[in-house]
């Protein structure tokens, strides 16, 4: 074998072996959704999407858990949003490359990676506790606002790197001041990536557990919220009450929930690769 | 005559007030006095003395890496967003020191307008491209706007090719319209001074040729700088030439002087092409 061969073999090995790899996510995530889908698809009508909870399985909705999760979701867009824009827009455009700053963005990534139980921990002492918020819908917002501003900011940073350093140029040369470059400009070429980076986040945040149990929402709720002070549960806490339920009838309810907060997110993921999509067609 | 009577050190300063002798004739509109700049430890400019008449072409040439694009920059104060940007001397224009700190650099920079190298049109229509610099003076009449639009356009021969299609994203013009339609973004603020920074060196020799005739049309009305690394065309263009090396105004005088008859054997090695 000469060396073209020897490379053309090595060449069609990483092939197989990259579609190997890609079949194995595939296959697994076909198998978990059709299991997922024969347990659950039969259970999902209109009532058990409207239904408070019940002691017995076949009257159990998710209608609690379902508000819950929208409350949270729309508090956490509310709180995050504003503020993981901004920090990353000030960090990339007006923070000074210094040490200091290369401290920050290194703890930012690492926060990103910080175990979520732990942002449950930090939400439970300040505001649950210090803040007095207790076991409030808005407790559980701002814990999961702190848990996704690491992501949202390193992807609005990332977004707003990727604007050409020419198109900046020359909007200050026509007189433009540093606060209407980045309204005008960066803001409006990095919205794709931001909004992208955001969403994301979100959905990342609708199925986030372990930090909601800590702050203290309850697997059982009789009302949907009503106002931010209220107490609350969300679909993945929901999810986990039933599954530990010895009762089959639960398990099924289980399985139906899963099914929709799996929609939930694909749909969310879905509007972000859209997003995506057209920004990049208007650079082109 | 204050010009002349700057301290004279050594040999090249002795020349280069020469050069400036030569050029301030008539009212110098820029001023420059021993300018040198720093990024960070490295000097990029090492005082220079310079003098600009209103009305001119002025090139300047020099081997990449001379300075002159970051001399050029500092007209409009574009340096001040670079990392470890340092400056001393003076640029006064029209008898007002740029460099001061009460100087409102948004202000100057209407003055100033400014090309670059690689067309650099914003992801927008045409028309929000030309109207960009007006609308961010918070100009909102719209009868203003479109008539500053059409002027621009006009003056920047561009608008016979545009007129139909004001709305079409600037992105999906050629480079060389690209490059018509930021300068009339430029036109459209009503600088006095126009800086280029080798405007052509990324189009073709058609559309070079068509930006170069808009230059000597533009003469009239404004001040132009230009930055190239073409020799032929700053012949053909330019009523002054300098030529910089190594951080260093070497010399500067009319560009007739300069191609037939310079002064240092350093320039004329430049534009002969036996070095750079």
């Amino acid at each position: 074998m000469n060396s073209i061969q020897k490379n053309r073999f090595k060449d069609q090995l990483f092939k197989f072996w990259g579609i190997a790899c890609t079949l194995f996510g595939l296959v697994l995530l076909t198998i978990f959704i059709g299991d997922i889908l024969i347990d659950g698809i039969l259970r999902i009508d209109w009532a058990f999407i409207t239904d408070l909870p019940s002691r017995k399985a076949e009257k159990s909705g998710i209608y609690t858990a379902l508000m819950g999760s929208i409350w949270i979701l729309v508090l956490t867009t509310i709180i995050a949003f504003p503020i993981g824009v901004a920090a990353g827009v000030y960090l990339e455009e007006y923070g000074k490359k210094n040490k200091l700053s290369a401290l920050l963005e290194i703890n930012i990534s690492n926060l990103a990676g910080v175990p979520s139980i732990i942002y449950g921990l930090l939400g439970l002492e300040v505001f649950v506790r210090i803040m007095g918020l207790g076991a409030s819908v808005l407790a559980g917002a701002l814990t999961l606002s702190l848990l996704i501003l690491p992501i949202i900011i390193v992807a609005t940073r990332e977004a707003v790197k990727a604007v050409p350093k020419s198109i900046r140029d020359a909007s200050y040369a026509l007189g433009a001041s540093k606060w209407q470059t980045i309204w005008n400009q960066v803001i409006p070429a990095s919205g794709g990536g931001i909004l992208t980076g955001v969403i994301l986040a979100l959905s990342r945040a609708v199925g986030e557990t372990a930090p909601l149990i800590v702050v203290g929402a309850l697997a059982y709720v009789p009302f949907a919220p009503s106002n931010p002070m209220e107490e609350f549960s969300v679909l993945p806490i929901q999810i986990f009450n039933w599954i530990s339920r010895p009762q089959h009838g639960f398990i099924e309810n289980a399985a139906a929930a899963i099914i929709i907060l799996l929609l939930i997110t694909f749909i969310m993921n879905g509007i972000a690769v859209y997003f995506r999509n057209k920004w990049q067609k208007k650079w082109k | 005559m204050e010009i002349t009577m700057t301290k004279v050190k050594d040999k090249k300063s002795i020349d280069t007030n020469k050069a400036i002798a030569i050029a301030s004739e008539e009212v110098a509109k820029i001023e420059i006095k021993d300018v040198k700049v720093w990024y960070d430890d490295f000097m990029a400019i090492k005082g220079i003395d310079m003098s600009i008449k209103p009305n001119t072409v002025t090139a300047f040439i020099g081997p990449s890496g001379c300075g002159k694009s970051t001399f050029l920059r500092l007209f409009n104060r574009m340096n001040d967003y670079v990392d470890g940007f340092k400056m001393e001397g003076k640029i006064k224009l029209n008898g007002k020191n740029i460099y001061k700190n009460k100087v409102n650099v948004e202000e100057l920079r209407k003055q100033v307008g400014m090309v670059f190298q690689k067309p650099n049109p914003f992801p927008k229509s045409i028309f929000e491209n030309v109207a960009y610099g007006l609308k961010i003076q918070g100009i909102k009449d719209k009868k203003f706007i479109n008539e500053r639009v059409e002027k621009a356009l006009k003056q920047a021969d561009l608008w016979e090719e545009v007129k139909d299609n004001l709305k079409k994203s600037a992105l999906a013009l050629s480079g060389g319209q690209q490059q018509r339609l930021c300068i009339a973004r430029t036109l459209a603020v009503e600088p006095s001074i126009i800086l280029m920074d080798e405007p052509t060196s990324a189009l073709d020799p058609i559309s070079t040729a068509k930006i170069e005739d808009l230059i000597f049309e533009l003469k009239d009305k404004y001040t132009i700088i230009i930055v190239t690394h073409n020799m032929q065309q700053a012949g053909r263009i330019s009523d002054y030439t300098a030529f910089f090396y190594i951080g260093e105004l070497i010399e500067f005088d009319k560009t007739k002087t300069i191609f037939t008859n310079p002064e240092k054997q350093q320039t004329e090695n430049y534009i002969t092409g036996r070095f750079g």
